[in-house]
């Protein structure tokens, strides 16, 4: 009896509280300009994510006037909707989507709140209060590209690839192109995983293009399992998005790295000063440190590093072009003529791979 | 553990009593223990989660405030845990009836996978029809596409014996993989720059949503599904022939009832239904294909049917409160709060709420004693475990 009349209580008390809490409700006043940012998969992903949000700590700690919230590992489906605009209800001045899958959401939310600007990462869709963004990532891959072909002994390089979209397709023929710029026997064998973040599956594809024979493993995903699984199978690899050589040391040669910070402070105070403008389109380039080769492993030769230097300098200065002709597809034909540059709207819509590489797309 | 007792003896010197405390089963749980039970797993749980917050440096009152505003608060935080709870009311619902008869549907996330497979084929097909044609079409797609994707995984079982939970476990995989090669193949929207998405569905294909809420006819299907398999087990022939397999498949088969008719039969039902979540999740809320389609719905799903106890009305019920905790696990996020705080708190919700259900089976009796027998009763020598 005793036993049944404590429940009660609790239960009667647990009951009031709750409903004292929700209408006490909470306030947070501020007049800091509040940025939002929403993340595909964990920041602690020691990729994709990571460096975004490292972009977003250099935001906070240049611009003091700033303060910001983010909402990571939101699934690009109904989540995505919600959560975009609990973070302009929350007063978020600029939103931050970093990830392609949030696209239709943010179109969606953005016409809902007309006077936050909305950044769309990876999207090719603007609109007046909708910006897009990225980085010509594709660069950087050139000249890791140079290395692993330098540093193959097989010939044979393994990337592990996300999805098939013009995204990947455009880094990996930019990879493959810097590869046999300096070995031309060499090939890059594709697995595709049709996933930004699952390591599991990441690591499995790296391991079936080591058995396949890949000395090299290069990837196109948010998590260093790749580079771990090459660390375990003692051959080399090339990571992405961040450094990640702490995970693989004896593996990894270095890695296309991001590095966002410089463009969010720039973005923000665009927004801040009135001169944000539709249509907002970023693609910037090593010329803008946005995009980097990242820190060598102790492996690579100097030599090596002088020559990816002196070719990031060229296209720094736009003396060096990664897309000019003649480019080849993997089936022999002439894509690009002589002296002809790929414009930036048939890079948005790569669906073919150059010569040298091995793989599919459907 | 049947059967076990165990009788502590602890004197009381002043009064030169003993107090045995004395556990064993229940036979039949009283009525208002059943409503009692979840109030306690979720009083426990939110102080765990209290003292968890506490601590990690975050103050509980404000995480919980958070909570509760953010999903059941405000308009828009119930709105929106409506939205989440839909697609799980669905496939919780379309499980439930399986796990009735002891059916592991693992796959209703494969069935949610093709409902919105074939969904989205009749509205991109026939985009002319009109909605009231194009609706109950994609439903009727989606309804099949999902039985059919059950009863694969449930043929090898009623035929074989083929363990059914690995059948449509993988058939999941397989539903998910079909999903990306329509949106990275065929249906690959040509103006989407190679995107993995299909077109944007016409207009007549949208699930038509109430007010300027995203809540959309989905919920109210979920309900309708509810009630009505809700009544299909309580007062139909079939239905008493599903509980009565689940409860005792021998006796069943005495009374000769078709086992291997009833598990291809349950199957088909269970996958249509969460075929239709399928078909609410494009229909109402993407309004395209694309390779992601489902959360985790099918799997969070099975964990809301057990919650619920298989209970109709309680699959209601846990469906909302599941959304809004699945709800508040991002916006607390936007105050701060880490994500996995959240989750910590969704999985000390279950553990306490299965914990706390295994041991309300039991119940505790403080039996008085005279103090002759409990000299010889020291604790652990009495200890009898049978």
């Amino acid at each position: 009896m005793k036993f049944r009349r404590w429940t009660v209580l609790v239960c009667v008390i647990t009951m009031l509280s709750m409903f004292v809490i929700g209408i006490s409700g909470i306030s947070a006043a501020s007049d800091k300009m509040k940025v939002g940012f929403i993340y595909s998969s964990p920041v602690g992903d020691m990729g994709w994510a990571y460096e975004h949000n490292r972009g977003r700590l250099h935001l906070v700690e240049k611009l003091p006037y700033v303060e910001t919230v983010y909402v990571e590992n939101v699934p690009e489906s109904s989540d995505a909707e919600r959560v975009l605009t609990q973070l302009a209800e929350a007063g978020c001045k600029v939103i931050f989507a970093c990830s392609f899958g949030y696209m239709d959401f943010v179109h969606a939310v953005a016409t809902r709140y007309p006077d936050v600007i909305f950044m769309h990462n990876t999207g090719f869709k603007t609109a007046e209060n909708v910006g897009i963004y990225f980085g010509r990532i594709y660069q950087a891959r050139y000249l890791t590209g140079m290395i692993a072909g330098e540093m193959t002994e097989s010939d044979l390089i393994g990337y592990v690839a996300a999805m098939p979209i013009p995204e990947v397709v455009r880094g990996i023929n930019a990879f493959a192109l810097g590869v046999r710029s300096v070995n031309p026997k060499a090939k890059v064998k594709v697995v595709w995983t049709n996933t930004w973040y699952d390591p599991a599956r990441e690591k499995d594809a790296a391991k079936s293009l080591i058995e396949a024979g890949c000395d090299i493993i290069a990837q196109h995903q948010n998590s260093p399992a790749a580079q771990q699984a090459a660390g375990e199978a003692g051959v080399y690899g090339i990571g992405y998005n961040t450094d990640m050589r702490q995970f693989a040391p004896d593996a990894v040669l270095t890695n296309p790295v991001w590095n966002w910070g410089p463009f969010y402070v720039d973005c923000v105070e665009a927004v801040r000063n009135g001169t944000w403008k539709s249509p907002y389109d970023y693609w910037g380039g090593v010329e803008d440190a946005v995009v980097d080769v990242g820190p060598y492993g102790p492996m690579v030769p100097e030599d090596i590093k002088e020559l990816v230097i002196k070719k990031k300098s060229e296209i720094a200065q736009g003396e060096f072009r990664v897309f000019e002709g003649p480019i080849k597809d993997n089936k022999g034909v002439e894509r690009v003529a002589p002296g002809q540059v790929m414009t930036d709207q048939e890079l948005l819509s790569f669906d073919w791979f150059v010569e040298g590489v091995e793989g599919t797309l459907n | 553990m049947l059967g076990t007792t165990v009788t502590r003896g602890k004197e009381k010197a002043a009064q030169g009593r003993t107090w045995k405390i004395r556990v064993e089963k229940r036979l039949e749980a009283p009525a208002w223990w059943n409503a009692v039970v979840p109030m306690i797993s979720i009083t426990l749980a939110l102080l765990f989660g209290a003292i968890f917050l506490k601590m990690t440096g975050y103050s509980p009152i404000k995480v919980y405030t958070i909570m509760f505003k953010d999903t059941f608060g405000t308009r828009y935080g119930i709105t929106e845990t409506l939205v989440k709870a839909s697609p799980l009311l669905l496939s919780a619902v379309g499980v439930s009836i399986a796990f009735r008869m002891q059916l592991w549907n693992i796959g209703a996330e494969g069935q949610i996978y093709v409902g919105a497979l074939a969904a989205s084929w009749v509205a991109l097909t026939f985009t002319d029809l009109p909605a009231y044609i194009m609706i109950p079409a994609m439903m009727i797609a989606a309804a099949f596409a999902g039985g059919l994707w059950a009863f694969l995984g449930s043929a090898p079982r009623a035929i074989w014996g083929v363990n059914e939970i690995i059948t449509t476990l993988m058939l999941n995989y397989i539903a998910i993989f079909c999903v990306e090669y329509f949106v990275y193949g065929p249906w690959r929207d040509p103006l989407s720059f190679l995107f993995p998405l299909s077109p944007v569905f016409p207009k007549s294909a949208w699930l038509p949503c109430f007010g300027n809420t995203r809540i959309h006819l989905g919920l109210v299907f979920g309900i309708v599904a509810a009630l009505a398999v809700g009544l299909l087990l309580s007062r139909t022939k079939w239905g008493y022939e599903i509980r009565v397999i689940g409860e005792n498949p021998d006796a069943a088969r005495y009374s000769g009832m078709s086992i291997s008719r009833n598990i291809i039969l349950v199957m088909l039902l269970s996958g249509a239904i969460s075929g239709i979540a399928g078909m609410c999740e494009v229909s109402g809320i993407i309004h395209r294909l694309q390779a992601q389609v489902s959360a985790g719905y099918g799997y969070t799903a099975i964990i809301v049917a057990w919650l619920a106890k298989l209970h109709p009305i309680g699959i209601i019920i846990v469906s909302f409160l599941f959304g809004g905790l699945l709800v508040a696990g991002y916006s607390v996020q936007i105050y701060g709060i880490p994500a996995d705080i959240a989750t910590m708190l969704q999985g000390s919700l279950l553990f306490f709420v299965l914990g706390v259900e295994a041991l309300a089976r039991y119940r505790i009796r403080i039996i008085r004693s005279s103090p002759e027998p409990a000299h010889h009763a020291t604790p652990g020598v009495a200890r009898k475990i049978t």
